[in-house]
């Protein structure tokens, strides 16, 4: 629990975080965690036979009825295990501890300048772009005959034809490792900046740099430590992502042998319906994988700790800030701008006519791929944002009164069950959603929209929880004590102060989990029997067909649908709170 | 002899150390400070009074306001003002917002809401400060305005957590006569919690330190801090 | 006022009594099938990759709307086996009737593994009123499906088979035998890759390179369990080892599908790319996907040619709907605009010299396109290999060249 702002001592600021003690008739409030809970612990559990069942040889419907190991035999005996298996490991931890350094780096190098400003601005159309097209358009950039290479060829080169280099799918995985980095940075600098907007972190820095710490030092000693632990578990979130995305890996790892959830999917894909056996069991050890790269990261958490404790204590001031800032700028704009390319040489494929190496740009334009896709875009981007709203609305209720109850009541018990809502950010999600699937046809209930909505509070409410729980958890109590010592009861307390001074934070988290939504693809399709068609299923099956052009129309809309999110989360605090500095 | 406030064998412990004994009561009026270094107890005394002491602490006896026992009721049943450290003025609000969030619902209508709370911008001379944002206020107003909104909220009574502390000594001795002849004025029972023997002064009451001892123990206390 | 609801409300019970009993429907009884269809909603499952093919379903829902009383919806797939799971989740489920898939766009080991499975419904298409015009019982490709037989279980809606394409600007002549694409590789470095394996289209290159490379094709069209596995495919595997240090990265990648490798083409990584659609080099020109001097070849000896099929889910909804879809999509009409290089330029199943007059003069007034060859110089295609070839080789591959590198 996050330590409130002004602690003088101990004992001060347990009093100050102390719970209001509950008073009254019964209220549903204190059962809200149980009953989010209970909403999502259907879904998991079917996703969760739905990934243990047919990797223990158990799929009647293929006429398997009897538990085997079978499917981990043959998945042992697959020659590329043991190639995939390091793969995913690999560049799940480098692509997680890329993505972290550099964002830490940012803010200990630029947190409170100006520049650091331009840094946030660019965070929402950077959250904004979806993971395939962040990466197809990279692969488009960085390829031997991709825009780089255009841009310099054949005038600086010599090249007419693109050199046979390895670059997009390297062995090593480097390129997928840079492409999740690039992608996922914004994301933990848009928690990081939750989380130092409840530290006094300018202060600490500056108090260092009196006492002759350089400024990047100052900030790793007296801020990080605070930092991290409410950054964590979207580390922890990230670090599993990485471990199990499938889109970014298919367009920019390797293939021979390709990362375990590649693999996992192409077992899926298998003509041959037997694959599905290997694929569970993939599953199962991705489950495992994911699930031991966690533990590893938390024991380097206790290593550095330990390391990072004594390295503070011999008080070494640093000196090569201008170095380490001059790297923070280098690193944040590289990372920022490979993914601002990437998107901008999709979009300019959007309505791109012939365009052969080594043309630098289209040696013509046209209309033609937006006007061919227009008849159904409107829909789609309707059905999209009716989706997303409402499962955004749905996964913030479900989190506000988990957070309330748990302020309000003291209910740390039941608060702590709630990690089970993280299961869906573990599980690989190819064969944990055919068991949801399964779920929703055996009630009836595939093929709604409805259902479809539901799927998508399965894999949205972690990512709110994630973004909201901790500013919901720092904010400073004694605003609710001077409330109720002037007579303000709980409800009055909350939708007069409290909300109203998270609604940062609250509409951020809703446009994380708005984004969420948006870039759902196999809940969607698995869950809505194809029959809800969105953005995400329609690009994504357009997408097979390997036309960038039509890849670039849908991801600028793609793009763009999130992007009103964010762009509604910063404008309507800054509209309402116009006159409130203190809120600014 | 029920008017004021009255601690009647008031023990707060921690695994079994006891921080606060006091056998006390503040009359209509009276400013009574508790003088101690950091860490005495003081800011449990003050969350036990307005009915949010953590639990781990181990308490005793009886809190009486205006004869009524407050066991049982919290922090917004008790009618005891609060003022903090840090004004805690709320940002989200304008200035005269946050004076309205403390009045009464008992008096009804706007305008008689809003003249209540021009009256109090007035007495602490803010006039005109209603639609301000409280976060372009200079320290000495925006404590003034948080000391009227927490009088607003019509307490029966008042503790003060070191009001002044995070203050400019020229602002403090102003405020501080502010503060007290508001209290005064209002005649309601204050208790000041502090470990700046100018204030203690200044309150012009009985001074003792969280185990109730009088001013010889409290000296020698505030010497050490 | 409440007269109409209640009439609706009948008129819609009706209706489900009467998708009840048409799940009786006799296929042979086409009056009866055509009855039981019109006001039926068909989904269709299909890959979606391609805006002309679904630019052509669309055409075809429009006329089956307005001709039959049949809404056709296509529903777009990256992937088929996504809608094989769902079929495979229904049957968990326990949900035998009232599936959310009517028809099913297959072919080859999906529908291997779909009938072993007894996933799909039939046999029906063989009772369709165009099976006629196929001239099946002359053409194998239509009732064999990779050699496994259709059994009625689906009906071919379209014909595919290999070709290779170059970029005439680059390579004037390009190799026509598999023994000359590795000389053409071995002077051209990195200038060839095929996609990787067990994707269809790589597998199918691998089939294409073993018909070429062995004496005797004969044990390819039995199960692989009769043959001597290892004897049979040595050529190939000593083939692969010349030829892959010489493709495209060395080996060390390849392209994942078949688009991919189109891609590849387009951005002039590669010179020779193979297809299964003998009009891809002209649509993907159209699109401005390929420079316009790319032409399309097949090599000596033929190429591999097969059918896709359309299936019905043995527990679809509309059975009916499906079927009058299918019979319409082997009609003469449907069947001369989809061979339209402006809309599909896909190969027709219909025995085209077998028709009468006016359907025959829709096939021969249509115009190739550039990079298209004539039926006549595609040549009758060779057939598919036993699938469980297909399986053998694909493991083999994967460690030898895949995963196993």
């Amino acid at each position: 629990m996050p330590v409130s702002k002004v602690a003088g001592s101990v004992g001060e600021a347990r009093i100050l975080a102390a719970p209001m003690r509950p008073r009254g008739r019964p209220r549903l409030l204190p059962l809200a965690p149980l009953f989010t809970l209970a909403v999502l612990l259907g879904p998991v559990a079917a996703g969760l036979i739905g990934v243990l069942a047919p990797a223990f040889g158990y799929y009647p419907a293929l006429g398997a009825t009897e538990l085997s190991l079978a499917p981990f035999r043959s998945l042992l005996a697959w020659p590329g295990l043991g190639g995939a298996v390091r793969l995913s490991a690999v560049t799940a931890l480098a692509s997680t501890a890329l993505a972290l350094g550099v964002t830490l780096l940012i803010c200990a190098a630029w947190h409170g300048t100006r520049a650091f400003g331009a840094i946030e601005r660019l965070l929402s159309p950077l959250l904004s772009v979806p993971h395939a097209a962040a990466a197809l358009g990279l692969a488009f950039l960085i390829s031997p005959s991709g825009w780089i290479t255009r841009a310099l060829s054949p005038w600086a080169t010599g090249w007419d034809l693109p050199p046979d280099v390895l670059i997009v799918g390297d062995p090593a995985g480097f390129a997928l490792i840079a492409g999740l980095a690039a992608k996922e940075i914004p994301f933990l600098l848009l928690m990081t900046l939750a989380a130092l907007s409840q530290i006094p972190a300018r202060r600490s820095v500056l108090l260092a740099q009196t006492q002759g710490y350089g400024r990047v030092t100052a900030w790793v000693k007296t801020v990080f430590p605070r930092v991290y632990p409410q950054i964590r578990l979207p580390i922890y979130a990230v670090l599993a992502f990485s471990a199990s995305v499938v889109d970014v890996a298919v367009i920019l790892g390797p293939s021979t042998p390709p990362p375990l959830s590649v693999q996992i999917l192409r077992w899926l894909n298998d003509p041959d319906l037997s694959m599905r056996f290997e694929a569970g069991a993939g599953a199962v050890l991705q489950f495992g994988i994911v699930l031991s790269l966690l533990a590893l990261w938390r024991f380097g958490e206790l290593v550095l700790a330990r390391g990072g404790g004594a390295w503070i204590a011999r008080g070494a001031r640093g000196r090569a800030d201008a170095a380490w800032r001059g790297l923070a700028v280098s690193a944040a704009g590289l990372s920022a701008g490979a993914v601002l390319l990437a998107v901008a040489g999709l979009a300019v494929w959007s309505f791109a006519g012939f365009w052969s190496f080594p043309d630098a740009l289209p040696a013509g334009l046209t209309l033609r791929s937006w006007e061919g896709q227009l008849p159904g875009l409107a829909e789609r981007i309707g059905t999209t944002i009716l989706i997303a709203a409402l499962a955004t609305i749905i996964s913030l209720l479900l989190v506000l009164a988990c957070l309330e109850a748990e302020y309000r009541h003291g209910l740390r018990p039941g608060t702590r069950a709630l990690w089970l809502l993280y299961i869906p950010l573990i599980v690989p999600q190819t064969t944990f959603v055919t068991g949801l699937q399964t779920l929703a046809i055996g009630t009836g209930l595939a093929g709604l929209t409805g259902s479809v909505i539901a799927a998508h509070v399965v894999f949205v409410l972690p990512y709110v929880f994630l973004s909201l729980g901790d500013p919901f958890r720092a904010w400073d109590p004694r605003y609710g004590l001077a409330a109720a010592t002037l007579g303000a009861g709980p409800d009055r307390l909350l939708w007069q102060v409290r909300l109203p001074m998270l609604l940062r934070p609250i509409l951020t988290a809703a446009a994380v989990g708005f984004a969420v939504s948006v870039g759902q693809y196999l809940p969607t399709l698995l869950l809505g029997l194809g029959r809800v068609p969105t953005l995400t299923t329609e690009a994504v099956a357009l997408s097979s067909g390997g036309d960038r052009r039509l890849i670039g129309v849908y991801a600028i809309t793609q793009t763009a649908v999130p992007l009103l999110g964010f762009a509604a989360a910063i404008a309507l605090p800054a509209f309402a709170f116009r006159n409130r500095k203190g809120l600014a | 002899m029920t008017d004021g406030l009255s601690l009647e064998g008031v023990r707060i412990a921690l695994r079994g150390v006891p921080l606060v004994s006091l056998d006390v009561r503040i009359a209509p009026g009276e400013v009574l400070t508790i003088m101690g270094p950091s860490g005495s107890g003081k800011s449990t005394l003050l969350s036990l009074l307005v009915g949010a002491c953590p639990p781990e602490f181990e308490t005793r006896g009886r809190v009486l306001l205006g004869g009524r026992d407050l066991a049982g009721l919290g922090p917004r049943e008790r009618r005891i003002g609060l003022l903090f450290q840090d004004d805690l003025l709320f940002p989200h609000m304008s200035v005269g917002a946050n004076l309205a969030f403390a009045l009464p619902p008992s008096l009804r209508g706007r305008a008689a809401r809003r003249r209540a709370v021009e009256a109090a911008l007035e007495d602490a001379e803010l006039a005109g400060f209603a639609d301000r944002d409280p976060a372009t206020l200079s320290g000495g107003q925006r404590s003034r305005v948080a000391l009227m909104r927490t009088l607003l909220g019509e307490p029966q009574a008042l503790l003060l957590d070191e009001p002044f502390s995070r203050l400019d000594a020229d602002l403090r001795e102003s405020l501080r006569g502010f503060v007290f002849d508001r209290i005064r004025a209002r005649g309601v029972p204050a208790l000041l919690v502090t470990h700046d023997a100018e204030d203690a002064a200044a309150a012009g009451g009985r001074v003792v330190d969280p185990l109730g001892r009088g001013a010889g123990a409290q000296a020698k206390a505030a010497s050490l801090s | 006022m409440m007269r109409r609801p209640r009439a609706a409300l009948w008129a819609s019970l009706l209706a489900a009594m009467a998708g009840v009993a048409s799940a009786e429907t006799d296929p042979a009884d086409w009056d009866a099938v055509l009855g039981a269809a019109e006001g039926q909603t068909v989904y269709w499952n299909a890959w979606g990759g391609d805006p002309r093919t679904n630019a052509y379903i669309e055409w075809a829902a429009g006329k089956v709307a307005s001709r039959f009383g049949v809404e056709l919806e296509l529903v777009k797939q990256s992937d088929i086996s996504a809608a094989i799971s769902t079929v495979l989740s229904e049957k968990s489920a326990g949900k035998d009737e009232g599936g959310s898939i009517d028809l099913l766009w297959i072919n080859g080991e999906n529908f291997a593994a779909m009938k072993q499975q007894d996933l799909l419904f039939g046999p029906w298409a063989e009772d369709l009123p165009n099976w006629s015009l196929l001239g099946a019982e002359d053409n194998l490709a239509l009732t064999e499906d990779f050699t496994v037989p259709t059994e009625g279980l689906e009906a071919p809606w379209s014909m595919a088979q290999v070709v290779f394409y170059h970029d005439s600007a680059r390579v004037p002549e390009p190799p026509k035998t598999v023994r000359d694409l590795l000389e053409w590789t071995r002077a051209n470095e990195g200038r060839f890759t095929y996609p990787q394996p067990p994707n269809f289209l790589g597998t199918t290159f691998l089939k294409q390179a073993l018909l070429g490379l062995v004496e005797d094709t004969a044990p390819l069209y039995a199960p692989v369990s009769e043959a001597d596995y290892e004897t049979v495919t040595a050529p190939l595997w000593d083939w692969l080892g010349e030829l892959t240090p010489t493709l495209w990265r060395s080996g060390a990648a390849y392209p994942q599908s078949g688009p991919a490798q189109r891609q590849l083409m387009a951005d002039g990584e590669i010179d020779i790319a193979i297809s299964f659609s003998p009009a891809e080099a002209s649509a993907a020109i159209a699109k401005f996907e390929l420079p316009e001097s790319v032409r399309t070849y097949v090599l000596d000896g033929g190429t591999i040619g097969n059918a896709n099929f359309l299936a019905i889910p043995y527990n679809a909804t509309a059975k009916e709907g499906a079927m009058v879809v299918a019979n319409f999509l082997m009609s003469p009409e449907a069947q001369a605009r989809k061979q339209d290089p402006e809309v599909l330029g896909a190969l027709t199943v219909l025995d085209v010299a077998g028709l009468g007059d006016e359907d025959r003069a829709l096939f021969d007034d249509l115009d190739l396109g550039i990079a298209t060859l004539t039926p006549e110089e595609l040549g009758s295609p060779l057939a598919e290999p036993h699938p469980s070839w297909m399986e053998r080789i694909e493991e083999d591959w994967d460690r030898r060249y895949g995963a196993g590198q």
